[in-house]
């Protein structure tokens, strides 16, 4: 392990040093008859599966957008160094987007469960609701900074769409948002949010016309529109330099955490919860304490359940492969091909995961778990109702299991769960399952 | 940008340590040949599978006599992010239809027992080859009859391993060359390149409709010769038998994808054949008027 995992990836965006023998990328390909059988009927675990001694990350992308993605890189590394850039980051930051935001004792959840303390780390209170907007913000400074007129954009549950919508028109810069057409008819709320800010509304029909069709499309606009076009990706994914790109922007999360608690407790926490779609605010929370004794939770979306194969858990039940740009853990099937991901959460519904996490998954510095749709919805409830906050659905995974943990450790215990975002988008969704009663009068 | 020249460097020295272009392939022999004639070929794209696997099979058999020079026969994939609708609708038809990388490589088998003169490229993306294993899937495409290999999100920087093990079977690595790629990165790209180089005709994705076509393409294929002996292929947005002869005068070669497959969809195999036909003798009077 390295001396300290904060200086991750190496130059070539990946998360580990090549590995002899390379990482059990799973089992093998489906077996098809006769000539085949020779090549394609090897035993599983025989070694044939596994490629690319390179680690989690890299740059798996189209020719025409390599030199694109050198020149980001170099701009992001002059800019990450460059103190008017960061002051004008800050300024906005706190100005524009209200941080720092709070470090909140969940006295009542904490009583409830009659075990650790529970802190929540409100992202939810940021101006537009998550903590999309701290990358969004980050991104958008530097394709001003690198003379880019036109900011596209990918988004799931729509927060990263209406982040990007935002800076868009605060900073005066043309936007256009792909979305799928399933996530467009679940988050309605946030598109006409959108429209409102002057954001251009994609449908995305294509696949499964959720967040990963829309990724799809937005790297086809961006491979169009080279010239003047910046992609700002939501999350800590696509290929290098944007993991690495966006959990810096969202570092400030952990960042913030951190002396919050030091603070108000004079001490470290011992357990960090966050869900996990791409991983941004997972990363964001995580990366200022990866060198502290600090146990540290990614939450998946096990949907209707793991065993179901109706989930959005790329971790625990998916295998390496390459998407999006990266290497990284993927829902897929014995063929390479994408499998689709299932979550209540439409800002959860995504067949992979940011490289960084498939590599403290594997060094094993981080664990992840997974919470279905109805632990996330009980969770909803139990949030609003004992804190009066109402959290996104997408945090609501990490909220069930917080309470999980805290139940079994004692009270001498400190758990910060990042609250991501609230949960306004998802109220058609939350009332339709918590009080059918509602919908149908 | 620093960490990518000096990756491209060391690129550079590893990959001259290799053997060299083979010369002696189905390609090199195709493309020599139609130098005499002074003809440039024509690349004719179809996806594996689409839209089922025995049409599929019944058009492959048939594009050569047709006047298809080279095949490209693309490996579906879920998420494929360079291609316009037309080759992710044919992805969908075929996958729906239950192709698999085997399949794919059974057809250029069963391809092979008729055809030994044609070269097949095949074109994709890289997780299916992952997942099936990068060795495992080089020797069953070699073994198959395979020429080459055009990977599209496979770029130099972390492609040294599988050329090395591909020119080791005789597979050519097709490189792309977009409009974006500044002269310094050729070298890197045409380090791992052979069979030919494959120009993308505009940033943008496959199918694309655009009429300035050849407008800017002269110049930078007069600098892609300069750097390289291999022949360069000119493809996206060449739909029918006047951009294909405009771009048979400048490069050696003429893809044709998208306008294909929309074809095979439309009026199915016969269809396609009739295009097919109509482009090579587009191409064939190209150089003669
Ligand atoms: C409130 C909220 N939390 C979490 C996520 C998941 O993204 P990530 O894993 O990148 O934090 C989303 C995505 O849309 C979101 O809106």
């Amino acid at each position: 392990m390295n001396s300290t995992l904060k200086t991750l990836p190496d130059e070539n965006g990946f998360f580990v040093p090549a590995v002899p023998g390379g990482h059990p990328s799973g089992r093998r390909c489906r077996d098809v008859k006769n000539f085949s059988r020779k090549f394609f009927g090897g035993s599983p675990g025989d070694g044939h599966g596994t490629q690319l001694n390179q680690g989690y990350g890299g740059r798996y992308v189209a020719e025409t957008l390599m030199p694109l993605i050198g020149e980001i890189e170099a701009a992001y590394d002059a800019a990450r160094v460059d103190p008017a850039f960061q002051e004008r980051l800050n300024e906005l930051r706190r100005d524009y987007v209200g941080r720092a935001t709070p470090l909140y004792f969940a006295e009542r959840l904490t009583e409830h469960f009659g075990g650790a303390q529970i802190y929540l780390k409100r992202e939810d209170l940021n101006h537009t609701g998550a903590h999309k907007i701290n990358n969004a913000l980050g991104q958008a400074l530097l394709a001003q900074r690198m003379g880019r007129q036109r900011l596209i954009a990918e988004t799931g549950a729509g927060m990263h769409g209406v982040a990007v919508a935002t800076v868009a028109a605060r900073l005066g810069l043309g936007c256009v948002v792909y979305m799928g057409a399933t996530d467009i008819e679940r988050q309605q709320p946030n598109v006409q949010r959108m429209r409102l800010l002057g954001a251009e509304i994609v449908p995305v029909h294509s696949g499964t016309a959720t967040l990963k069709d829309a990724m799809n499309e937005a790297l086809r606009d961006w491979v169009t529109n080279v010239d003047d076009t910046f992609y700002i990706i939501g999350t800590v994914a696509g290929p290098a330099p944007y993991p690495r790109m966006v959990r810096d922007f969202q570092a400030v999360i952990g960042i913030e955490t951190r002396a919050q608690l030091l603070t108000a407790r004079g001490r470290l926490p011992d357990t960090l919860i966050a869900c996990v779609g791409g991983g941004s605010n997972a990363m964001g929370l995580f990366h200022a304490f990866l060198d502290d004794a600090v146990v540290m939770v990614g939450v998946e979306a096990a949907g209707e359940g793991l065993e179901s194969g109706r989930h959005a858990a790329s971790l625990n039940g998916g295998s390496p492969g390459i998407l999006h740009g990266n290497r990284t853990y993927l829902l897929q099937d014995d063929d390479g091909q994408i499998r689709d991901a299932h979550s209540i959460s439409a800002g959860l519904d995504y067949p992979g995961i940011g490289p960084e996490h498939a590599h403290l998954h594997d060094s094993g510095r981080a664990s992840y778990v997974a919470v279905t749709d109805d632990e996330a919805l009980e969770a909803v409830g139990l949030c609003c109702r004992l804190e009066g906050i109402l959290p996104a659905l997408e945090s609501s995974h990490a909220l069930h299991h917080a309470g999980r943990l805290a139940a079994r450790q004692e009270a001498d215990q400190t758990i910060v769960v990042c609250l991501s975002g609230r949960g306004d988008k998802d109220m058609d969704t939350i009332t339709r399952h918590l009080m059918p009663e509602e919908v149908e009068s | 940008m620093n960490a990518l020249s000096s990756k491209t460097e060391t690129l550079k020295t590893e990959t001259q340590n290799h053997v060299s272009p083979n010369t002696d392939s189905r390609l090199a022999r195709r493309f020599a040949a139609l130098r005499v004639e002074d003809r440039a070929a024509l690349v004719t794209y179809v996806m594996a599978g689409d839209p089922d696997p025995a049409t599929s099979r019944d058009l492959l058999a048939r594009l050569p006599a047709a006047g298809a020079d080279v095949i490209e026969l693309g490996m579906p994939f879920s998420d494929p992010m360079a291609d316009g609708v037309a080759i992710q609708r044919a992805g969908q038809r075929a996958l729906a239809k239950g192709q698999t990388l085997a399949r794919t490589l059974e057809m250029v088998r069963d391809f092979r027992r008729r055809d030994d003169d044609t070269p097949v490229v095949l074109m994709g993306y890289l997780n299916p080859l992952q997942r099936c294993g990068e060795d495992r899937f080089l020797q069953a495409a070699a073994e198959a009859g395979v020429d080459g290999l055009i990977l599209v999100d496979l770029p130099p920087e972390h492609g040294a391993a599988l050329t090395a093990k591909a020119r080791d079977l005789g597979l050519a690595r097709i490189p792309l060359v977009a409009p974006t790629t500044p002269p310094g990165r050729l070298p890197a790209l045409l380090a791992q390149g052979d069979g030919f180089v494959y120009r993308i005709a505009f940033n943008g994705v496959t199918g694309s409709r655009r009429s300035d076509i050849a407008a800017s393409l002269g110049e930078s294929l007069i600098e892609l010769k300069r750097q390289s002996p291999l022949p360069v292929a000119v493809g996206f947005g060449v739909r029918d038998g006047d951009t294909a002869a405009t771009v048979a005068r400048i490069a050696d070669a003429v893809v044709v994808g998208s306008a294909l497959v929309e074809r095979l969809a439309e009026t199915g195999v016969e269809g396609a054949l009739t295009l097919t036909r109509k482009l090579a003798e587009s191409i064939q009077g190209a150089r003669r008027g």
